[in-house]
C-alpha cells in the first residue's frame, strides 16, 4: 500500500502537510471566507425581496380592495340620492299637479254655478212671459166666447192658479 | 498499471510521484508532487466554478443556481444540526465539502492531465486524517473556548443515573477521541477500496481480450457492464463521502457549541 510504503521516505509526509496546509488553507481563505459569504448574502438578498415583494403585493391587494369597497359605498349612495332626488321631484310634480287641479276645479265649479244661476233666472222670466201671454190669450178667449172683459188682474190670477196647480 | 513489469499492481495508483524539489526545512524535504497537482487542480477548478456563481444576480442563471445549491445545501445542513449559531462555522464546513468533493470526483478522471498520472488525493491518509485532526481540533478549540472545563459534561450525557457514570464516561471518552481517527479513515478507506476495485475490473477486461473469444468475449463484456455500473457507484461515493465527513464535521461542531 503507498500509502503506508511512502510515509518511510523523507519528501512524502512534509510535501502532502505543505501542499495540504497551503491549498486547502487558499481554498478556505479564498472560497470559504470570501466566495462563499458574498453568495449567501445574494441569496439572503433573493429572500428578502421576495418576501418584502410578498409583503407590497398583499398591502397592494388589501389596499385595493378597501378601495373597492369604499367605490361601492359610493356608488351605493349616490343611487340613494338619486333615487331619493327622483322620488322627490315626483312628488312634488304630484302634488303641483294636485293643486292646479283643484284650483281649475275650483273655477269650474263657479262657471258652473254662475250658469245654473242663469238658466234659473232664464227660466224664470221664461215662466213670467209665459204667465202673462196665458193670462192675455185667456182673457181673449174668455171675451171671444162670453163677451164678457176680464180685468187683466184677474186673468192673470186665474192662469197663475191653472199654472201653479 | 504496471503493465511493463508483467504483473497486474491495482494499488500503484496511490503512489504519489515526486515531481521537483522545491525546499527543505527542518531535515524534511519539500517536493512538488502529482498530489499537490491534483490537489491544485481540484483548488482551481473549485474556484473557477464559484466564480460563475459570483455573478449575484436577482434572478439566478444556470450556473449561478447550481453554485446556490451548493452553498443552501451546506448552509441549510449547519442550520439543521446547529442552529443559527452554526453560520459561523460554513465557511470552514463549505470549503471542506467542497474541497473534498472535488479532490474525488477529480479522483475519478481516467486519463493523465498533463502527463501526470490520475491520483486520488483523498484516498491518502496523511490527506484525510490532516483533514479530520484539523476538523477535530476546531470542535476541541470552540468547545473548551464557549464552555471551559464543563466542555467535559459532554461525556456524560443527560440522565445518566449517578452509578453509571463511571462506566459511561469512558466509554463516552473514547467514542470522543476515536472521532477523528474515524472521520480520517473513513474517507480514505472509501476512496481506496472504490479505486482498487476500479482498477481490478478495467485489468479484467484487459486481460480478457488475450483470453480467445470462448472465455475473453463474455468475461470482458461482463466485466464491462460491471464496470460502468461500479463507475457510477464511485461517482456516488465520491459525493456521499465529502457529504458524510461535513456531516460528521457539523455533528462534532455541534456538541462543541451546544453540549448535546
Amino acid at each position: 500500500m503507498p500509502q503506508i510504503n511512502q510515509l518511510a521516505e523523507n519528501w512524502y509526509f512534509a510535501s502532502q502537510l505543505f501542499w495540504l496546509a497551503l491549498i486547502f488553507g487558499a481554498v478556505f481563505v479564498v472560497i470559504g471566507l470570501g466566495m462563499y459569504p458574498k453568495i449567501e448574502a445574494t441569496v439572503d438578498a433573493r429572500d428578502r425581496k421576495v418576501a418584502d415583494d410578498l409583503a407590497a403585493a398583499k398591502a397592494a391587494h388589501a389596499a385595493a380592495d378597501h378601495l373597492e369597497d369604499q367605490y361601492r359605498q359610493q356608488n351605493d349612495a349616490a343611487r340613494a340620492a338619486a333615487q331619493k332626488a327622483v322620488q322627490d321631484a315626483k312628488d312634488k310634480a304630484a302634488r303641483d299637479a294636485e293643486k292646479r287641479l283643484a284650483k281649475i276645479d275650483a273655477e269650474l265649479g263657479g262657471k258652473m254655478a254662475a250658469a245654473e244661476a242663469d238658466v234659473a233666472a232664464a227660466r224664470k222670466s221664461a215662466m213670467a212671459e209665459i204667465e202673462s201671454v196665458a193670462a192675455e190669450a185667456a182673457g181673449d178667449l174668455v171675451a171671444k166666447l162670453s163677451g164678457v172683459t176680464v180685468a187683466a188682474t184677474d186673468a192673470k190670477a186665474a192662469v197663475k192658479a191653472v199654472l201653479h196647480g | 498499471m504496471s503493465a511493463e513489469a508483467g504483473k497486474f499492481d491495482p494499488m500503484h495508483q496511490f503512489t504519489v510521484e515526486p515531481i521537483a524539489k522545491l525546499f527543505a526545512a527542518g531535515g524534511n524535504e519539500v517536493w512538488l508532487t502529482t498530489s499537490a497537482v491534483w490537489m491544485g487542480a481540484a483548488a482551481i477548478i473549485l474556484w473557477l466554478f464559484m466564480l460563475g456563481g459570483m455573478k449575484r444576480q436577482l434572478v439566478p442563471g444556470r450556473w449561478q443556481m447550481a453554485v446556490e445549491g451548493f452553498t443552501g445545501f451546506v448552509s441549510s445542513m449547519m442550520a439543521t444540526n446547529i442552529g443559527p449559531e452554526g453560520r459561523k462555522y460554513t465557511p470552514y464546513v463549505f470549503s471542506l465539502f467542497m474541497f473534498i468533493l472535488f479532490c474525488n470526483i477529480l479522483g475519478m478522471v481516467p486519463f493523465a492531465l498533463g502527463g501526470v498520472h490520475p491520483l486520488t488525493v483523498t484516498s491518502h491518509f496523511t490527506i484525510t486524517g490532516v483533514l479530520a485532526v484539523l476538523s477535530f481540533s476546531i470542535v476541541l478549540v470552540v468547545g473548551f473556548w464557549r464552555h471551559g472545563l464543563h466542555f467535559f459534561s459532554l461525556f456524560v450525557p443527560h440522565g445518566t443515573p449517578w452509578p453509571m457514570i463511571p462506566f459511561i464516561a469512558p466509554i463516552e471518552f473514547v467514542s470522543f477521541m476515536v472521532r477523528p481517527f474515524s472521520l480520517g479513515l473513513r474517507l480514505f478507506v472509501a476512496m481506496t477500496a472504490g479505486h482498487v476495485l476500479m482498477e481490478v475490473f478495467a485489468n479484467f477486461i484487459v486481460q480478457s481480450s488475450a483470453a480467445g473469444v470462448a472465455i475473453g468475449l463474455p468475461v470482458g463484456l461482463a466485466s464491462m457492464a460491471l464496470m460502468i455500473g461500479i463507475s457510477a457507484l464511485e461517482l456516488l461515493v465520491a459525493g456521499i463521502q465529502a457529504y458524510v465527513f461535513a456531516l460528521l464535521t457539523s455533528l462534532y461542531i455541534n456538541d462543541a457549541v451546544n453540549l448535546h
